[in-house]
C-alpha cells in the first residue's frame, strides 16, 4: 500500500498540488483521473520521486519514501515498475534487450536466465516472437505491451501506468487496461494508473481518485463514480455522449 | 556532475557502453578527421610554398611549417572544434531526445543512475579515444603535405624531410595530446549537460545540440589560450 499524506508541490510560485492525500492500496488498481493540467501526472511523479514535493510524505508499505537518502529510496525503486505514456522503451535495445535491460542492472543472473524471464515476460503480454525487433519496428500498442513487460520484469511490488492507453484504438486499450488489472490479481500489486479514460476506468479500476486543481476532490470505487453527486466529477465523467446514456440507463 | 561520476551500478554494463561510445565517438569520426587532415596537410604545404618564393627562405621551411602547424594548433585544436560539431551535437540531441521521451525518467525509475550510466561512457570514451584521432590527424596532415609537395614540385622529397625533422621537440606532441584530451572533456561535457537538461520538445533538442556546439567551442578556445600559456612558455 502507498499512503500519500498531504503532499504539495509548486513550480515557480505556481502551486501544482495544494494538499493531496490518498490511500493506493494494494492488490487494486488504483485509479487517478482528472481533467488535463489537474496535477495527476505530478501528482505521480512526486509519488514515485521523480519530482521532490515541498511538504507531505509518501509512505511505501511502511516505508517514508520522502524523507529517504538517495541509496535507501533506490531500493525501492528497484520495485516499481513504470509504464509511461510514450512507453519510453530505449531505443538502441531490441524487445528482448529493453525487458532485460533492468534484469542485467539489477540481478546476478546469468544471460540464459535472464532471456528466459524476458520471453516469459513476453509470453505474458502477447509478444512472443517480437525479440529482436527494435521499437521503431513496432506498432504503438505493442510499445506499450513492452513497457508493460519491461515494468514487470523485477516482479515489482508496485506498478505505476501514465496514461497507458493514450494513442490506442479501443481494442487495444481493452487489451491493455485487462493486462493491466490481471497482472495487478496475479502479482498482488499496487498498481496506480493515471487517465482520463473513462472507459478504462470501468473497465479495470477499484478504486477511484479524481483529481482537481491539485487536490483529491472525491475518492470512491467504480460502482459509486456514478453517483457521485460531487459537480466537478460529474461534469468530468458525463463529459462524453456515452457515459451520459449510461447515466440515463441507470436512472430508467 | 556527482552522480556523473558515483560509482557504477554494473562495471560490465559501463564497459560494454564505453566500448559502444568509442566506437560511436571515434571509430565512426575517423573518415571525416582522415579527409580533413589530409587536405588541410597538402593545402598548408602548397601556401608556404607560395609565401616562400623569394628564394633566401630555406625550402625545407615549408615542411618545418606543416609539422609544426598541424602538431601545435590544426590536429589538436582544429579538429576538436570540427568533432565538437559532429559529436557534440550527436551527443545532445540523443540526451536530449530520450529526456523528452521519458527514457531518462525510465532509469532513473529503475533505479540506475541515469547520469552516470548516460554521460560517464562518453566521457572516458572521449577521452581514450581522442589523441588516437589526433595523432592519425597528424600523420595523414604530414603525409598529405609530402604528397602534394611532391607532386607539385614545389618542395623536393628531401628538403622536406629534413624540415619537418628539424628542431623537433617531443613535448610538442605530448602538449597537443594534453590539449586533446583535455577538449575531448570539455566537448563531452558540455554537450552532455546541455543534452541531459533539455526541458520541452524538439524545438528544444535542436537548441540544446547547437548550443552544445557553440559552447563547447567557446570552451576549447578558453581552455587552448590556458594550456598554451601554461605548457609551452
Amino acid at each position: 500500500m502507498i499512503e500519500v499524506n498531504n503532499i504539495t508541490k509548486s513550480f515557480d510560485d505556481i502551486e501544482v498540488l495544494g494538499g493531496v492525500s490518498a490511500n493506493l492500496e494494494k492488490g487494486k488498481v488504483n485509479f487517478i483521473i482528472g481533467r488535463s493540467g489537474s496535477g495527476k501526472s505530478v501528482m505521480t511523479k512526486c509519488i514515485v520521486g521523480l519530482h521532490e514535493v515541498d511538504s507531505g510524505e509518501i509512505v511505501f508499505d511502511g516505508r517514508d519514501f520522502t524523507h529517504m537518502n538517495r541509496k535507501k529510496r533506490k531500493e525501492i525503486r528497484k520495485e516499481i515498475g513504470m509504464l509511461f505514456q510514450g512507453s519510453a522503451l530505449f531505443d538502441s535495445l531490441t524487445v528482448e534487450e529493453n525487458v532485460m535491460f533492468p534484469l542485467s542492472m539489477f540481478t546476478r543472473t546469468s544471460k540464459e536466465e535472464m532471456r528466459d524471464r524476458a520471453n516469459l515476460c513476453l509470453q505474458r503480454v502477447q509478444l512472443e516472437g517480437k525479440n529482436h525487433l527494435y521499437p521503431a519496428e513496432i506498432s504503438g500498442g505493442m510499445m506499450k505491451r513492452v513497457g508493460i513487460a519491461r515494468a514487470i520484469a523485477m516482479n515489482p511490488k508496485y506498478l505505476f501506468a501514465d496514461e497507458p492507453n493514450s494513442g490506442l484504438d479501443p481494442q487495444t486499450a481493452i487489451v491493455i487496461d485487462n493486462l493491466i488489472k490481471e497482472l495487478t490479481y496475479e502479482f498482488n500489486m499496487t498498481t496506480v494508473v493515471i487517465s482520463h479514460d473513462m472507459n478504462s476506468v470501468m473497465e479495470a479500476g477499484d478504486n477511484i481518485h479524481f483529481v482537481h486543481e491539485g487536490k483529491i476532490w472525491w475518492s470512491g470505487d467504480r460502482t459509486e463514480i456514478l453517483r457521485s453527486g460531487n459537480q466537478q466529477l460529474d461534469e468530468f465523467v458525463y463529459a462524453s455522449k456515452f457515459m451520459k446514456q449510461v447515466r440515463d440507463n441507470l436512472e430508467r | 556532475m556527482a552522480s556523473v561520476f558515483g560509482r557504477p551500478e554494473r562495471f560490465k554494463i559501463y564497459w560494454r557502453q564505453i566500448v559502444f561510445e568509442v566506437d560511436k565517438i571515434g571509430v565512426q569520426s575517423i573518415g571525416i578527421v582522415a579527409l580533413l587532415s589530409a587536405f588541410m596537410g597538402a593545402v598548408i604545404c602548397i601556401q608556404t610554398a607560395a609565401q616562400i618564393e623569394s628564394g633566401w627562405i630555406p625550402a625545407y621551411t615549408i615542411g618545418f611549417t606543416v609539422r609544426q602547424t598541424t602538431i601545435l594548433e590544426f590536429s589538436p585544436t582544429i579538429i576538436l572544434v570540427i568533432l565538437a560539431g559532429k559529436v557534440g551535437s550527436n551527443i545532445a540531441s540523443e540526451l536530449g531526445t530520450m529526456r523528452i521521451t521519458e527514457q531518462i525518467d525510465a532509469l532513473e525509475i529503475m533505479g540506475v543512475n541515469s547520469a552516470g550510466y548516460l554521460i560517464l561512457p562518453k566521457i572516458v570514451a572521449a577521452v581514450f579515444i581522442m589523441p588516437f584521432l589526433v595523432c592519425i590527424s597528424m600523420f595523414l596532415g604530414i603525409a598529405a603535405g609530402a604528397a602534394i609537395g611532391d607532386f607539385t614540385n614545389v618542395i623536393s622529397m628531401a628538403d622536406y624531410q629534413y624540415g619537418i625533422q628539424y628542431d623537433f621537440r617531443p613535448y610538442q606532441v605530448g602538449y597537443a595530446l594534453v590539449k586533446s584530451v583535455v577538449f575531448a572533456f570539455v566537448i563531452t561535457t558540455v554537450s552532455s549537460y546541455y543534452g541531459y537538461y533539455v526541458k520541452g520538445g524538439a524545438l528544444e533538442v535542436g537548441k540544446a545540440s547547437t548550443q552544445a556546439v557553440v559552447y563547447s567551442i567557446v570552451f576549447i578556445m578558453i581552455f587552448n589560450v590556458i594550456l598554451t600559456v601554461f605548457l609551452l612558455l
